[in-house]
């Protein structure tokens, strides 16, 4: 065939390497409204479900027995079930009828009532449910801190910085999964330099990262994930059960967690029984919900190539996020891993949150380059935050983030690698030396910074998790090597432990270490001009670019 | 689950076409982060033939001695999968890991895991078989984990979740690796290579090959010994 140059053209755009495949409802390879998908039911016989979307006692799984014994408000479940799916679908696009009104009729519906209520919704309609029915008034962001060579020094560098620019949580991993606590320590003492109060966690395995946890190392976990079917759960040596029992360990240290889930998993590792990806994520979040669990990162999250593939699948997402705020849940709404070589899509997918903005918007946003982005490649990286500052200040959307001067940035980083590096000094770590915090300061990327000795670090590691240390010994180490404003925002955000109120839905702190959730701070969107608003103090630092020509200039 | 084997492959080789085509149109915006995963040029195709006849001769037993690595391999690899998701056959896959193992003066036995296609568990299995107490697991996609038997199931010594990047010198390094933890050393791990680019390109792909191999899993039965032959 002779080959049309519109056509050529066309092959070379970005989005044509993306990988597409075609529904295949049978595997569960179908984003929403899958023909296999239950119908809604619920029977109660003396306070005890008796059938659960068309499927008897007899026959429950382990998730449908816990969703029927811990995660469906019974009182008014006959009440609720009895709405019609499409007059719920409306009603949570009225401006007339209040988040609680909803809540009332959601906390009461099953995982397959609530899949056929989104089922009905467009994505324009689904973001008029966001803006209404996420639980903290104002919106948020959260980052991913990480690097592939697992540099502390510089991991504590991007943290000060992300922290400066906005964020509110930050995340790190590894690359070698021994270096946890050493990036655990980085970006903790970062994202104090940066800005007092940034809660910080690191995603590891469940076991590391409770011990980590524990020991005050992070300030909060959200890397304990949960699945839609049976065989998913068994395979990982889990239960609704266990996951719960680990829920509860977060809880008893007073520490902050959040569940993880998201469409594509059980199509991933194989064991979708033939479901939409939609309704097994309903699952999911009802487990998160019977356990307990103040809150989800859910939105596909790491399997987002699955959704993304399919028709619908961004839809879907989105469907998603709003199913976990319909069960009260803090929503850390993804935009996360790279699920696309195009820069429209991925704009276009996260606009969805971002336009009507979530608890965390991005969970997390790259604040690296993505070659250092070790949750393999984030939506959003360190090179667009001048994009989404702009997007903020086009659109008028507060998506957490504020352009900075390059000057405050290089003091903030600096001043970061010098207390991390006081940090390893007082606790007789492996040196950090000059010339890496000289390069961290000023770093984009790994790529500029020296290798470390890695074996040396991991003995030091070892030895250190053996001797039982602790954030107290950091806030002493710290207070040793002169940075006492440091020390005392680590101590602060120890202190929260025992106060406990930042265990509440959708908890944020401010830089004076106050809580701000879905208790103290709920929305209370109905309408044009209420819910949150951004004030004239917060619209003059999104405006204000460094780089915009001023009148007066000329 | 009922599987319809037909339609399954026929899009596996839909998306085999797709990404083969992408791969091999001009790369403007995509980054130059990740190195070719082949070595210096051989390139594998999904016509590469793979040389390779495994066989199951019977139960799996715990080994006795201390200067062995166990392989254990998902249920697919190298009977109803042949390649991993790069196309790199497995016979070279298992020649390049054994070869690692044995620089470092150590044998190893391969074993076929059956109850499980999670590579985590597969490579623990691997582990707790293992003379040593270390062993390697890899899934036929060729995601692979290094693991220590004392360790929690989802920890590991080492862990290449990026099937795409990993190559033959990487699997080399890989089985060199295992066997210098074996000895008892605490060797360098092997450098971590990271493309963000790499899940909008495979993840449909790896979920339809992951199927594929789950789909082999039995719950009841016990890791196999097996025979390998390079043909």
């Amino acid at each position: 065939m002779k080959r049309s140059k519109r056509f050529e053209a066309l092959e070379k755009r970005p989005v044509n390497q993306d990988g597409f495949v075609s529904e295949w409802p049978e595997v569960g390879l179908i984003a929403m409204n899958s023909p296999f998908d239950p119908k809604p039911s619920i029977k109660i016989e003396n306070g005890v479900v008796t059938e659960l979307d068309g499927k008897a006692r007899a026959d429950f799984d382990m998730l449908d027995s816990f969703i029927a014994d811990h995660a469906i408000v019974l009182e008014n479940a006959e009440e609720a079930m009895a709405v019609d799916s499409l007059e719920m679908a409306r009603k949570l696009v009225d401006i007339n009828v209040s988040r609680a009104e909803i809540l009332r009729l959601s906390l009461s519906m099953t995982p397959a009532k609530l899949t056929e209520v989104l089922g009905y919704m467009t994505v324009l309609e689904m973001m008029m449910g966001v803006t209404k029915m996420r639980a903290r008034i104002s919106p948020a962001n959260q980052a991913h801190v990480t690097n592939v060579k697992d540099s502390m020094v510089q991991i504590a560098c991007d943290a000060a910085e992300g922290a400066y620019r906005g964020f509110n949580e930050m995340e790190t991993t590894v690359g070698i999964a021994r270096y946890a606590p050493f990036n655990a320590m980085g970006i903790l003492v970062g994202a104090q330099v940066g800005r007092p109060g940034t809660m910080t966690q690191c995603a590891v395995e469940e076991a590391t990262e409770l011990v980590m946890g524990m020991r005050g190392f992070t300030s909060y976990a959200e890397t304990i994930s949960v699945y839609g079917t049976e065989p998913v759960f068994i395979d990982g040596d889990d239960t609704p059960y266990s996951k719960a029992f680990l829920a509860s360990c977060y809880a008893s240290r007073g520490m902050k967690m959040r569940f993880t889930s998201g469409s594509g998993s059980e199509v991933q590792m194989g064991f979708a029984e033939g479901k939409s990806m939609l309704y097994l994520e309903a699952r999911c979040l009802y487990v998160t919900k019977g356990a307990g669990v103040q809150g989800t990162q859910n939105g596909s999250v790491s399997c987002v190539g699955v959704p993304a593939g399919v028709p619908s699948g961004i839809r879907e997402i989105l469907a998603e996020n709003l199913l976990a705020m319909m069960l009260g849940l803090e929503c850390a709404s993804s935009n996360d891993q790279t699920f696309t070589h195009s820069d429209l899509r991925r704009c276009a997918r996260t606009l969805m949150q971002l336009v009507p903005g979530t608890d965390y918007i991005c969970s997390g946003y790259s604040s690296t380059p993505n070659y250092d982005n070790m949750f393999a490649g984030s939506n959003w990286d360190a090179e667009d935050y001048d994009d989404w500052c702009v997007i903020q200040r086009d659109l008028k959307v507060d998506g957490g983030l504020r352009p900075v001067k390059e000057e405050d940035v290089v003091r903030v980083r600096n001043k970061a690698a010098r207390a991390i590096q006081g940090l390893f000094r007082e606790m007789g770590l492996p040196e950090i030396t000059d010339e890496e915090v000289e390069c961290a300061t000023y770093a984009n990327g790994s790529q500029d910074m020296p290798n470390r000795n890695v074996v040396e670090d991991l003995k030091a590691i070892e030895e250190m998790m053996a001797k039982r240390v602790t954030g107290v010994d950091f806030i002493k180490a710290l207070h040793r090597a002169g940075f006492d404003d440091v020390a005392e925002s680590v101590f602060n955000m120890m202190k929260q432990r025992v106060a406990g109120d930042y265990l509440h839905t959708s908890s944020i702190f401010d830089q004076d270490f106050h809580v701000f959730s879905g208790v103290n701070a709920a929305n209370d969107y109905h309408g044009p001009m209420t819910g949150y608003q951004i004030s004239e103090e917060r619209w003059n630092e999104l405006k204000t670019l460094p780089n915009a020509m001023r009148p007066e200039d000329f | 689950m009922q599987i319809d084997e037909a339609r399954l492959k026929e899009i596996i080789k839909k998306v085999l076409t797709e990404n083969l085509a992408a791969a091999a149109a001009p790369a403007a915006d995509a980054p130059a982060a990740a190195p070719a995963p082949a070595a210096a040029g051989e390139v594998f195709t999904k016509d590469t033939p793979c040389n390779l006849k495994v066989t199951e001769v019977g139960e799996a037993q715990k080994g006795t001695v201390a200067n062995e690595v166990v392989i254990g391999l998902g249920p697919a690899f190298g009977t109803k999968q042949t390649r991993t998701i790069i196309q790199i056959p497995h016979d070279r896959v298992l020649r390049e890991v054994m070869a690692g193992i044995e620089e470092e003066g150590l044998s190893c036995r391969i074993i076929k895991v059956y109850h499980t296609s999670d590579v985590s568990f597969i490579a623990h299995t691997a582990a707790k078989y293992s003379g040593s107490g270390i062993g390697i697991g890899i899934q036929s996609k060729g995601t692979t984990v290094i693991h220590q038997k004392d360790l929690a199931p989802l920890a590991n010594l080492e862990l290449f979740p990026q099937a795409p990047l990993i190559d033959l010198d990487t699997f080399r390094q890989i089985g060199k690796n295992a066997a210098k933890y074996a000895k008892g050393e605490s060797p360098t791990p092997v450098p971590v290579r990271n493309d963000q680019m790499a899940r909008p390109k495979y993840q449909a792909i790896s979920a339809l090959l992951h199927i594929k191999e789950t789909e082999l899993t039995d719950r009841n039965k016990k890791p196999q010994t097996l025979k390998v032959e390079f043909l």
